[in-house]
């Protein structure tokens, strides 16, 4: 599915202005998320790796 | 005591707004689902051309961004909703299109449809059993999405197989943080406006489901 040049500009100008949008909620994210704490990461670490195990499985069955 | 006869009902209508806002957003996000999945199969149906689900998704952003943060607390909000995931799933159409005419097609997008609905009820199941505050996450994946948008800008113009397959993948991955996230802030009081959660819950799925989509056709023999 080739995509014509006019179609392409337009969809990196629409990623652009997502761009546009996500910068200032990223930064303002950035300064006010709280701090992970004791196990935080392996709480997400581990559901993740279980994502990433089960997709494969998905692979290997198409 | 006055204090603890203060605290006690605070605490329990918290509870209640909690599970309310929970309620509302999953039986909102069940009718848009249908919603986006009545407005894909009438696309199907239709089959138009290639740019619509460009020209969709631009409408559907615009919704989002201008309109939704203006109507959220009104009934109008629910309006907006279904505009938005009316459009998003009207412009899945000629995707699916292209799937349904490779020689395995049906089987990969009902594959991936089923391996999103097991990736969002696994992971909103685990949230909600464990009532861990993933809000530490925001930053991260914030970054992650900026990343990710450069990345498919980019690959826009290089077309290069490997770089898609790169981005479906990490896209899945910060779809799921998103859900924990999400349903992290609803059950710990941070998100109190299920039009607003259902929006963020429903573009996980919806970008899970096409990323696992791309997935699936590039591992499973289809190019598109």
């Amino acid at each position: 599915m080739e995509m014509s040049l006019w179609m392409k500009i337009a969809w990196a100008l629409a990623l652009g202005a997502m761009l546009v949008f996500l910068l200032p909620r990223a930064r303002h994210m950035l300064k006010n998320s709280p701090k992970a704490g004791t196990g935080d990461w392996q709480a997400v670490l581990i559901p993740l790796v279980l994502v990433i195990l089960f997709v494969l499985l998905l692979i290997m069955a198409v | 005591m006055q204090a603890n006869y203060q605290t006690l009902p605070q605490t329990g209508e918290l509870a209640q707004v909690r599970n309310k806002v929970l309620k509302n957003t999953y039986a909102l996000l069940a009718m848009t689902l249908l919603f986006s999945a009545l407005t894909a199969g009438i696309s199907i149906v239709m089959n138009p051309p290639h740019f619509t689900g460009l020209v969709t998704s631009i409408l559907a952003l615009l919704l989002l961004w201008f309109v939704l943060p203006r109507t959220a607390n009104s009934a109008m909000g629910l309006a907006v909703v279904f505009g938005v995931t009316g459009l998003l799933g009207f412009g899945l159409g000629p995707l699916l299109n292209a799937y349904l005419n490779t020689a395995n097609g049906s089987q990969i997008i009902m594959t991936a449809l089923g391996g999103t609905g097991i990736i969002f009820l696994a992971l909103s199941a685990y949230a909600l059993m464990t009532k861990r505050d993933f809000s530490f996450m925001g930053g991260m994946l914030m970054v992650g999405m900026i990343v990710v948008v450069i990345a498919a800008i980019a690959n826009i113009f290089l077309a290069m197989p490997a770089l898609s397959l790169t981005i479906s993948s990490v896209v899945i991955l910060l779809m799921s943080g998103f859900i924990l996230y999400d349903t992290g802030r609803i059950v710990n009081g941070g998100e109190t406006n299920y039009i607003l959660a259902t929006v963020s819950l429903y573009l996980s799925i919806y970008n899970i489901f096409v990323s696992l989509l791309q997935l699936l056709g590039i591992f499973g023999g289809s190019d598109d």
